[in-house]
């Protein structure tokens, strides 16, 4: 087919995903979003198989491919929980990455096919965006499965930290750079390739490692991106505009979605990719002391009762929340109370979770109208007129240490300030701090009660109660 | 004319043959060499600069309830990278290249079909009161 009917062609896919991403600014106009996304997807299919030279067998092949791989995704997308979430989203970046790695691998193999020279013969300029492309692509996928394994929890989740790990990142770093410019200066050296791919792999390993569970909505924000900039490397290498401004799109919408959950932890993105964070309780930095203080215990009919005398609950849902799939229970509670004439809202903070988003999705599956959720700065003012805060698997986040003790390893963070309503309702299982490490004085305080169990099953009891 | 001359001759000319086609080669070699690349790098670079502009503009519009949806759809629509998988897939080249461009085919397509499907599994769950 016509070369620059193809190339039109991807300009239309390109436009479809801007199209796409701009739908995700509003719940009703997220899915018509998403179908003009899939409806790219297959221009750009489409246009490839229209492709000069193009052969019947490959083209037979591709469709195998196709067929093989997207069987698999929808089977896996299908039975995915919604609470796991975060490692399917790491584990599809994984694909990106290793994808980007073969990709680059072909061209080495047959440049002539991308038009970008002769085996060992390879256009400089084209060898330079193969090799950027192979390892970012490399360190993406090595990166996501390490994500991936700690999300699943098949690793635990903190940090492996040893002498020496940053500069041995460093080094590998520098090894990856001055193997890449040998890489070009020799024209396309099969071996020189070969070590780029394997020190960017042992990196995206290395660099993973070191950081907690409980950061991994960066962890996997900042892949996100990773697989868009490896995917920009290969659309430069074959000259591909969908594949540059897609690859562009996913690039600078991961790298901002870290720096929203950097922000909402305040901290650095440099902070959160050294590690270690959460990997030692700091005592001198705990403020006083937890075993010599008593706090409030309820019961669920406690809790029952408060909230059902209450004119205004704020749900806090945290991470604990998402582990004892408590959301339906949750829900129902809410329904409850609100058939009680009791006012009921949902406030989330931009970290809890495993992943950005995390508790609209839940909160959404549970079937929670998402015009009754409210992000952090939206609804801060309205715990003051609050009378109750039902705080479910949230601990940090809640915390006013980090607006009162310059000690305390989360200071500055923002927090949703619950300490501002009359009654806080803490589900928790024991009095074991956060991620952070760090105590929570509200756990002290006369108007907070504790009450201790798993998240599902004491909502399902208060549940229980407010219908007695 | 006998076989033997006949055989001489096409050996002959099976010879010139292989000169002549590595002579082609040669010029093929040069002319990829000094051809410009599909397109002028400049040209592409500043699409890509002006696309992380319009990233920038459209994420930040982004709701922060629909954050999850952006990244199973922006890792679906990285997956666009199937192109590159499909030219080395399905274009003459060494066996090598097919096989890795058949690999790569298989894998973005688990991305593209589990990705866009588990976005639209997500919003459909989005809900007025």
């Amino acid at each position: 087919m016509n070369e620059s009917f193809t190339s039109f062609a991807y300009l239309v896919a390109a436009v479809l995903f801007i199209l796409a991403l701009r739908g995700l600014s509003h719940p009703t106009t997220s899915r018509r979003g998403n179908l003009l996304g899939i409806t790219g997807m297959v221009i750009a299919i489409f246009a490839s198989f229209a492709h000069g030279g193009m052969t019947l067998g490959g083209s037979l092949l591709i469709l195998l491919g196709i067929a093989i791989g997207g069987a698999i995704g929808l089977v896996v997308a299908q039975k995915i929980k919604m609470t796991a979430l975060p490692q399917l989203v790491a584990a599809f970046h994984s694909l990106v990455g290793l994808a980007a790695v073969c990709v680059a691998a072909s061209a080495l193999n047959a440049p002539e096919s991308f038009g970008i020279g002769l085996p060992h013969h390879i256009h400089t300029e084209s060898l330079i965006e193969m090799s950027l492309g192979l390892a970012i692509g490399a360190v993406t996928f090595t990166g996501s499965l390490i994500a991936f394994a700690k999300l699943q929890a098949l690793m635990k989740g903190t940090p492996i930290t040893f002498p020496g790990q940053h500069q041995l990142n460093a080094a590998i770093g520098i090894g990856i750079i001055v193997l890449i410019i040998a890489f070009v200066a020799s024209g396309g050296s099969f071996l020189l390739f070969g070590l780029i791919a394997l020190l960017a792999l042992a990196l995206g390993f290395l660099l993973i490692i070191p950081i907690g569970g409980a950061d991994m909505p960066v962890v996997v924000s900042m892949l996100n991106s990773y697989s868009g900039w490896a995917a920009c490397g290969i659309g430069f290498t074959i000259g591909n505009l969908a594949l540059i401004v897609t690859g562009a799109l996913v690039g600078s919408s991961g790298a901002i979605l870290s720096y929203i959950m950097c922000k909402g932890m305040n901290r650095s993105i440099i902070n959160v990719i050294a590690g270690g964070f959460g990997a030692s309780g700091d005592a001198a930095a705990a403020g006083p002391g937890a075993g010599d203080r008593g706090v409030k215990i309820g019961s669920a009919e406690d809790a029952g009762f408060i909230m059902k005398n209450a004119s205004k609950v704020i749900i806090v849902p945290g991470y604990g929340m998402a582990v004892s799939q408590a959301q339906h229970a949750l829900r129902e509670m809410a329904d409850i109370l609100k058939k009680d004439n009791v006012e009921v809202k949902y406030a989330i903070h931009p970290v809890a979770g495993r992943m950005p988003g995390h508790m609209n999705v839940l909160l959404a599956e549970a079937n929670v109208p998402y015009d009754e959720v409210f992000e952090l700065e939206q609804i801060n003012n309205e715990f003051a007129t609050a009378d109750v805060v039902y705080v479910i698997g949230a601990n940090d986040v809640t915390n006013p240490a980090a607006k009162t003790n310059p000690a305390s390893p989360i200071f500055g963070m923002p927090i949703l300030e619950v300490d501002k309503a009359k009654t806080v309702l803490f589900v928790k299982r024991g009095m074991a701090t956060g991620y952070a490490g760090v105590d929570n004085e509200l756990f002290f305080r006369d108007n907070t009660m504790m009450l201790f169990g798993d998240a599902k099953k004491m909502t399902e009891e208060i549940v229980k109660a407010l219908n007695h | 004319m006998t076989p033997a001359d006949l055989a001489a001759q096409a050996a002959d000319l099976a010879h010139q043959a292989s000169i002549l086609a590595q002579n082609a080669a040669g010029v093929a070699a040069v002319a990829a060499q000094n051809a410009p690349p599909g397109a002028p790098f400049v040209y592409l670079f500043s699409i890509f600069v002006l696309a992380i502009f319009v990233g920038y503009y459209v994420v930040w519009n982004v709701t922060p309830a629909l954050h999850s949806p952006l990244m199973a759809v922006t890792n679906a629509i990285s997956s666009v990278i199937i192109v590159g998988a499909m030219l080395a897939t399905g274009l003459h080249g060494s066996t090598t290249a097919h096989v890795f461009g058949f690999i790569a085919v298989v894998l973005v397509s688990v991305n593209i079909f589990g990705g866009f499907a588990v976005t639209n599994r997500m919003l459909s769950m989005f809900k007025k009161k």
